[in-house]
């Protein structure tokens, strides 16, 4: 397998959706491929950090003034119903 | 007349009752949801104010176009699309972009021929697991993302950060799922190479003279 092509099934194989075939191939290349293991691993550990990150906390008092907007939209909305 | 709405309540039960008529239904779905678009508006434009005018605008919107809304997507999804778009529009607003022809254009040059390997390759020192809990972490990772082309930054928090598949993904911002899993791929090699050279373990650095060879 050349680097091109599994550069391009990257995304499949580390989202586990790749083809067995293809999945056997890119695993004969890693048993030989010292920085391709890295790399796959690396992106991984990658998208474990971003997926465990929190969502950041509205700045005080957005939530009320969200929510008074809505409040007063909907007032408008269903007064001209 | 005001109903309460019970926790367990599934989103597609609450805009029936918000479709309905009823207000609480719809402010709870906004409550549900309102720190993840206003932490995608950040993570996308870097500023509270615009972070905040485009989470207002998301769920006015949705407010304005419910009775549109047929469910064939989820409600999440269909938020994290319209904030989406706004924050698009931000973006190519402060930077004097008229029209989508210029994104058209360089969609062409979008293909896995032009990925760029990898070339800062170690092991981590920490796992994932070690990383999170330190302070520093979360600016590390929100600097490395604000580095991002904004078109990968964006498929990247749908799609690892936000976990909507590659053709909810494609859906949300009208694009090809070819299309999404090259700027896909393009964020997560980017990132990696950015967290890599400061979490990587220099013992383990990889060093190539010449390029790939097999």
């Amino acid at each position: 397998m050349k680097c091109e092509e599994l550069l391009a099934m990257l995304n499949e194989y580390v989202d586990g959706t790749v083809d067995p075939t293809i999945c056997e191939e890119f695993e004969k290349h890693m048993a030989g491929c010292n920085p391709c293991q890295l790399v796959v691993d690396n992106i991984r550990k990658t998208i474990t950090l971003y997926k465990a990150g929190r969502p950041y906390e509205l700045p005080a008092q957005f939530h009320g003034r969200l929510h008074d907007a809505l409040r007063e939209k909907w007032k408008e909305k269903h007064k001209s119903k | 007349m005001t109903t309460r709405v019970a926790a367990e309540t599934t989103d597609a039960e609450l805009v029936q009752r918000a479709k309905a008529g009823e207000l609480d239904a719809f402010e709870m779905l906004t409550t549900r949801h309102e720190r993840r678009v206003y932490s995608l508006a950040m993570r996308m434009l870097r500023q509270e104010q615009d972070a905040e005018d485009i989470t207002q605008q998301t769920f006015l919107s949705a407010l304005e176009n419910l009775d549109g809304f047929r469910g064939e997507a989820s409600f999440s999804t269909w938020l994290l699309r319209i904030a989406s778009h706004a924050a698009l529009k931000v973006i190519r607003k402060r930077r004097g972009l008229e029209t989508v022809s210029l994104e058209a254009a360089t969609e062409a040059s979008e293909h896995f021929d032009s990925i760029p390997h990898p070339e800062f390759i170690a092991d981590w020192r920490q796992s994932p697991e070690q990383l999170v809990r330190k302070h520093e972490i979360q600016r590390l990772l929100d600097e490395a993302l604000a580095r991002l082309d904004e078109k990968h930054r964006l498929v990247f928090l749908l799609r690892d950060v936000e976990g909507l598949s590659i053709r909810e993904t494609a859906e949300a911002l009208d694009l090809s799922e070819a299309n999404v899993k090259v700027r896909l791929l393009r964020a997560r090699l980017q990132l990696r190479e950015q967290l890599t050279q400061t979490l990587g373990d220099p013992a383990t650095q990889v060093v190539r003279s010449h390029p790939h060879e097999h």
